[in-house]
């Protein structure tokens, strides 16, 4: 009896700070990053939960205005419908158009790689470069990282039915990995030695590059507000711009906003 | 009094597992026929799928999995039949009872490990041996032809099994021979059987998911060759669900409710052959 009495006060005041919860909710880019966060603040505060959820930007930004969430996430700057809300950059996620490590490629223009994706330029030679059919990997329908691939590299040009389509960052990477002929887009933090990073217009997507925003091809991170945070929600992004927050996001591979700023 | 509860009790089972039938047609069509009207005919019928955009074709999809089945087949059905052809006739009950949990075993194999195997060996081979991407037709066909082997052989094999001794005793009498006696007589006694494990295949080559994203590579233009990449309905469906909302992901049903019809066709068409005597 006692035991269990025991066992029902430790349910209730385990449930109890669920009021003091933190949730968040947003984009699925971002989500992995501070889910990791999130498990670091937690293991520092036990009392306050952060609950961690997807939806993707847009379903971030409706939450946050309609108050169903404590904190919006998006991997988007905001359109002009969506300016009531504050926003909080936490990091920079470079997309890096990759190559396989072999590849006598260096360096893409933006012009070259539009081709290469709407399939105009469809072997290696009309690039000078030796080799045949060059294959281009892109994005699923729907993925964030298709769209700001398509905003900020395609432009006006729509990429080709023939590229093949892989629906994570992992998956592209692995066929460009294999594949000698190859060309994908991944986030610049997950390029690991087996395939190598193009420098677009001449810029290298190292991480000085980035900082300094001469490597345009970078999306926000970004912390959703409805209004000035209070208590828990407060210390939570405190934490997140705090220097142990960001190296936790800039060792998962993004350019964290205290470096940004910083320069 | 017992025997009732006992009755009842099972007809209730019984009736759970064809409500859980009904409520999942249901659903996949009240998610995904709103959108068919809403694009129009017309469009559902095209070649442009660019679901954000309002573009809603399914049919070079359609024609991908059809040619993966094809292909699929083309790989299975040989093997398969020759397979069964040599369990059921040239083989000793000891070779028969060794062999045949072999072959059921790889139905056993989770398609992502098929997929995987595919994607270390076999689109390696293709793409250094005939050229283009390696994601392709002829690797998924392969993959998928291997996957369909058990349905296959199994069935065949049954159906080869089930023929009476006396016909093959009385083939042999009028002097004919043991290859003349397969296809002469056995082929065509079993046939309804075999015709139903080559559809049942095909059903299981058609739904398949995991080993043909892993494969296929995914491009939605309609292959010019065996050596070009291919998109499938059910590949379209598991790539683009986690980001659908909207009419994206009625269109992800309608490819669903697609899928679904062409199923339950196969079905019928293989109850029908094999109940016919």
């Amino acid at each position: 009896m006692r035991l269990f009495l025991v066992a029902v006060s430790l349910c209730l005041l385990s449930c109890a700070p669920n009021k003091g919860g933190v949730i968040i909710a947003g984009s699925t880019s971002v989500q992995p990053f501070i889910e990791k966060v999130a498990e670091h603040f937690m293991e520092k505060y036990p009392e306050i939960k952060i609950n961690v959820q997807g939806g993707g930007s847009t379903a971030g930004v409706q939450a946050t205005m309609n108050g169903t969430c404590d904190i919006g996430t998006s991997s988007r700057n905001l359109k002009p419908t969506e300016q009531e809300l504050k926003t909080i950059l936490i990091a920079l996620d470079g997309i890096a158009v990759i190559v396989h490590g072999n590849s006598p490629v260096r360096d893409l223009t933006v012009e070259q790689i539009r081709g290469i994706f709407s399939r105009r330029i469809a072997e290696w030679s009309q690039l000078g470069v030796a080799g045949n059919e060059i294959i281009p990997v892109t994005r699923e329908e729907g993925s964030g990282t298709r769209a700001s691939f398509e905003e900020m590299i395609m432009g006006e040009e729509v990429i080709s039915d023939a590229c093949l389509v892989q629906d994570s960052n992992g998956a592209v990477r692995e066929i460009i990995a294999t594949t000698p002929q190859g060309v994908g887009y991944i986030s610049v933090g997950l390029v690991d030695e087996r395939e190598k990073a193009v420098a677009i217009d001449g810029t290298k997507p190292t991480l000085t590059n980035l900082i300094i925003e001469k490597y345009h091809f970078s999306r926000p991170f970004l912390l959703l507000l409805r209004e000035e945070p209070t208590g828990n929600v407060k210390k939570f992004i405190e934490y997140v711009l705090s220097d142990e927050g960001q190296e936790i996001l800039g060792s998962g591979g993004l350019i964290p906003a205290n470096k940004v700023v910083a320069d | 009094m017992k025997d009732k509860i006992a009755e009842k009790l099972l007809l209730f089972v019984a009736l759970s597992a064809i409500m859980s039938l009904a409520l999942i047609t249901f659903f996949i069509f009240q998610q995904g026929i709103p959108l068919i009207f809403k694009a129009g005919l017309g469009n559902f019928l095209s070649l442009k799928w660019a679901p954000t955009r309002g573009g809603f074709g399914i049919l070079s999809m359609v024609i991908g999995s059809l040619m993966v089945t094809v292909g699929a087949l083309a790989v299975g059905i040989p093997f398969g039949l020759a397979a069964a052809i040599f369990l059921a006739e040239f083989s000793s009950k000891t070779i028969q009872k060794t062999l045949k949990p072999i072959i059921e075993l790889l139905a056993g194999i989770p398609s992502v490990v098929y997929g995987f195997i595919g994607i270390v060996i076999l689109v390696p081979f293709i793409r250094v041996t005939f050229g283009g991407p390696g994601f392709s037709v002829l690797a998924a066909s392969i993959i998928l032809g291997i996957m369909i082997l058990p349905t296959i052989v199994s069935i065949s094999y049954d159906a080869l099994l089930a023929v009476p001794n006396t016909y093959r005793e009385g083939s042999y009498a009028v002097g004919a021979t043991k290859w003349q006696t397969i296809v002469l007589l056995l082929l065509p006694a079993a046939r309804s059987g075999i015709v139903a494990g080559i559809i049942l295949g095909m059903g299981r080559a058609i739904g398949e998911t995991m080993a043909v994203i892993m494969i296929a590579g995914n491009a939605l233009k309609i292959p010019g060759s065996i050596f070009d990449s291919v998109r499938t309905l059910t590949s379209t469906i598991a790539l683009e669900l986690g980001y659908a909302a909207g009419d994206h992901r009625g269109a992800l049903f309608a490819c669903g409710s697609i899928l679904f019809l062409i199923i339950i066709v196969l079905n019928i068409v293989a109850i029908r052959i094999t109940s016919r005597k």
